[in-house]
């Protein structure tokens, strides 16, 4: 047993080699627990919908109207396709390509705040209120909840976007634009089971 | 990974230039709001917890008083019901959870050799958002509207219709902020335990502690959401007018107990995993051999965190459920007990072969043994379908959580206390006092505890404020309540041992208790750069195997020089590769900083304004909340 604190003057010296940087950064590690928790509370909403759906006799209930399908495809589209350019823009930066970087994550962010634009038409068009059933309550919840991480993401993207016109970001340097691309996914993954889950599947058989 | 040995002699490095170059804290108050350090943070996230404690334990006093005799007018119905609500939230949110963050703050990194937390600035902001919280229900408390629908806060019972004051949305609003502040430090402990440890210092040679921690971390990033989605949607409901819980609207009341004890039972063992981190660190030290079955400890910590999510609805076997299911939680229920089982007899099994020093962390640590045995018993008990159908709503199943709870958990952190306190503060406890706080507390909390078992077979059902006389409660009722005051007494005994140590310093010294994890290869307390040079392990137990501990010496390449003291004069610290630790890239540890202390008041004001529901506080607080995340991404370094 020793008494001493490190390092003990005299005592054992090793060389320690460093290793090649493989995995990701810090901070793409704590995005990553982030969508873990996230991921969950999506997971209870979506839960919480169906559980709600077993136990009614009707659905929507209430004889609510059906939610709209055409558009809400369509700017479905256009939110998953954005994450695309985001993709590309990852993979010019690796390569030192800030202008291509540039241009994909302005096209990523006129994406993402077209379908915020569809969703906020959505919500005006509907004919029901969040207070008129659990239906109501938990369309507008899952939804709004869902645009609201977009609009964060927008937030995130905008600071980044100022960053790379900043010069901020070259090919050494893009731990941001990481942090960013992961979120984006995350945003977009997500609207595919909600969009399943609340927009079409009521659609279905029928 | 590839060490070498060096002729070259460890220096010694000069503590000035050290301290110089690693930059003074401010001093007085502008350090104290601005101060990102893990050790200060974790100080007073204990501080702040025992606090929260000694009220929660006031109150409980306060009620034994009540319950001590039949038809007893001490309290109102009302103030009991506020009572029994606030001494759950308290004891759950406020003093268990975050008393074991503040160990894990505190420790954590020094236990990994590494100079602060992977983002120690969210780590103040949690620490923030905890404090505010806590004030946030308190301020429910001391304004006369405390919440009184329970700690567990069930529907309909919390629905506006039967809870219409504002009492209850002081607890939905405060669980969620509670819940901010425990999932961002879950989130810290993640990736510190995965990134920043010593060179050596695989997986396999993690403390237990450090493994308790990890495994708490996960099961909170999984488990928390579900907890503030329920309060979350039953704050919509209340505030908002939606109906998830009001079954006229097609809601349901059931849907809200899934949500809260989804997250609920593995709270259970969010607590319980890290106290049993702190016996299988305790155990080995004071029995002066390793703990028995390393590797079965750390697989059942894992299992347990696994099954702890398939349990849940065994606090619901009452509500109608179909067979099946119930089976089916049953069995994973009783299932739960083979991992525990394993724990407990390796740590049998390392007392046996060691030779048991008896101190008192080491006594907590033994009498904790005695009441988790009691506690997983009564589990055992309840989770058979029958049997919790007769024992459910009584004192009984108050029994079994306060063994669990108070015994299985408060035990451990007491031992904790004893063991690592010299640590911390630099200065021995009297064993003397300690030891005597030990068996008054141990005497007071069975006889305290036991007879409950008794009351609730006797028919005594839970949340009373009084009961009639000739039940044959009476004396039990006011054996409880006395001995409940035994148990506080010992309970004050060691706070005045943590007075009187610092008035009469005893120094500990760097290792007082000749413990092997690296924790003690500082200084007591720690320098604010934690290791002057970050020691390279070649074991799981360092300070027993490596005499005297090795350093590295600093290499040609960009990192290695940050294990050295040269990377506590540039105020950096390695990051290592997420499974063999080996240093891979380097960190800068942020300067102090307000924004941490703006951001979390920032989102207090958003939900202040949801409380009374202004519009303008709200969305000021929202801007004040995104400013926040802006101001972080941007910060982030490339």
């Amino acid at each position: 047993m020793t008494d001493a604190v490190v390092p003990v003057p005299g005592g054992p010296t090793v060389r320690v080699e460093p290793v090649p940087r493989r995995g990701y950064s810090t901070a793409w590690w704590g995005m990553a627990t982030v969508i873990a928790t996230e991921s969950m509370i999506f997971i209870g909403l979506l839960s919480t919908y169906f559980f709600l759906r077993a136990t009614a006799s009707e659905w929507p209930l209430g004889g609510l109207e059906l939610p709209e399908l055409k558009y809400t495809s369509i700017f479905s589209v256009v939110l998953i396709g954005s994450s695309i350019p985001v993709i590309f823009g990852e993979r010019a930066i690796e390569k030192g390509h800030v202008g291509a970087l540039k241009v994909a994550l302005g096209l990523a962010w006129l994406m993402g705040a077209a379908f915020l634009y569809r969703t906020v038409i959505d919500f005006r068009e509907l004919h029901f209120g969040w207070r008129d059933n659990a239906y109501g309550s938990i369309y507008y919840t899952t939804i709004g909840l869902h645009a609201l991480h977009v609009l964060g993401g927008l937030a995130i993207s905008a600071v980044v976007q100022i960053k790379v016109w900043l010069g901020r970001v070259d090919r050494e340097h893009h731990i941001s634009v990481d942090v960013f691309a992961l979120y984006w996914h995350f945003v977009d993954v997500v609207w595919i089971f909600v969009f399943s889950s609340l927009i079409l599947s009521p659609h279905l058989g029928r | 990974m590839a060490v070498t040995d060096d002729p070259a002699l460890a220096p010694a490095p000069d503590p000035h230039e050290l301290q110089e170059g690693w930059g003074e804290e401010a001093p007085g108050i502008p350090g104290f709001f601005s101060t990102v350090d893990h050790k200060r943070i974790g100080k007073r996230y204990i501080y702040t917890s025992f606090l929260f404690f000694f009220f929660a334990g006031i109150v409980a006093l306060i009620m034994r008083i009540q319950l001590a005799r039949p038809e007893n007018h001490f309290l109102s119905p009302t103030t009991y019901n506020e009572f029994f609500t606030m001494h759950g939230t308290t004891m759950i949110f406020l003093f268990n959870t975050p008393v074991l963050a503040g160990f894990g703050n505190y420790f954590v990194p020094l236990m990994l050799g590494t100079r602060d937390m992977a983002f120690p600035r969210m780590n103040a902001f949690s620490y923030w958002i905890f404090l505010l919280s806590g004030a946030f229900i308190f301020a429910a408390f001391l304004l006369g509207h405390s919440p009184d629908g329970g700690w567990f806060a069930y529907t309909p019972l919390t629905t506006k219709a039967f809870s219409p004051g504002i009492n209850m949305d002081f607890w939905g609003l405060g669980v969620v902020l509670v819940g901010i502040s425990t999932t961002v430090g879950a989130i810290n402990f993640i990736v510190t335990t995965f990134k920043m440890r010593a060179p050596g210092m695989t997986l396999n040679r993690m403390p237990i502690f450090v493994w308790s921690m990890l495994v708490f971390s996960f099961m909170a990033i999984f488990a928390v959401p579900a907890v503030t989605l329920a309060a979350a949607l039953l704050e919509l409901d209340r505030l908002f007018g939606t109906t998830f819980f009001n079954p006229t609207f097609g809601g349901s009341t059931l849907l809200y107990q899934h949500l809260f004890w989804f997250w609920g039972h593995p709270e259970v063992y969010i607590l319980f995993v890290p106290a049993t981190g702190m016996i299988s660190m305790i155990i080995p030290v004071f029995a002066r051999r390793a703990l028995s079955g390393y590797h079965w400890v750390v697989t059942a910590l894992v299992v347990v965190a696994f099954m702890s999510f398939g349990v849940w609805v065994h606090h619901m076997f009452a509500t109608g459920i179909p067979p099946l299911a119930l089976s089916f939680f049953s069995g994973v229920s009783l299932l739960i007990t083979i991992p525990s089982g394993v724990q407990f007899f390796s740590w049998i099994s390392t007392m046996w072969h060691g030779v048991v020093r008896f101190t008192t962390p080491m006594l907590f640590a033994i009498g904790f043994l005695l009441i988790f045995l009691l506690g997983g018993i009564t589990g055992v008990m309840v989770a058979v379908t029958p049997f919790d159908w007769q024992a459910t709503d009584s004192y009984f199943v108050v029994a079994h959580f306060h063994y669990v709870l108070n015994g299985a958990v408060v035990f451990p952190i007491f031992g904790a206390l004893y063991y690592w306190l010299p640590k911390i503060t630099g200065n021995m406890l009297s064993e003397r006092l300690g030891k005597l706080s030990f068996w008054i507390m141990f005497i007071g909390f069975n006889v305290a505890f036991f007879p409950m078992h008794i009351l609730g077979f006797l028919g005594m059902p839970r949340r009373i404020y009084t009961y009639p006389s000739g039940l044959g409660w009476d004396a039990i009722n006011m054996i409880i309540s006395v001995f409940s005051f035994v148990f506080a007494i010992g309970v004050l005994l060691t706070l005045v041992n943590f007075v009187w140590s610092n008035l009469r310093p005893h120094p500990a010294g760097p290792n007082p208790w000749g413990a092997d994890s690296l924790e003690w290869a500082t200084s007591s307390p720690p320098p604010e750069y934690n290791f002057a040079a970050i020691p390279v392990v070649s074991g799981r137990h360092p300070l027993w195997d490596q005499h005297p501990l090795a350093t590295a010496v600093p290499g040609d390449d960009v990192v290695t020089p940050s294990l050295t003291p040269r990377g506590t004069m540039e105020r950096e610290t390695p990051f290592t590769e997420g499974l063999s630790g080996d240093p891979e890239a380097l960190m800068h540890i942020p300067h102090e900083t307000y924004v941490p202390f703006v951001a979390a008041v920032g989102i207090l004001v958003l939900f202040c304004g949801l409380l009374v529901k202004a519009v303008l506080v709200g969305a000021l607080g929202l801007l004040v909340g995104l400013v926040g995340i802006v101001w972080w991404a941007w910060k982030t370094g490339e």
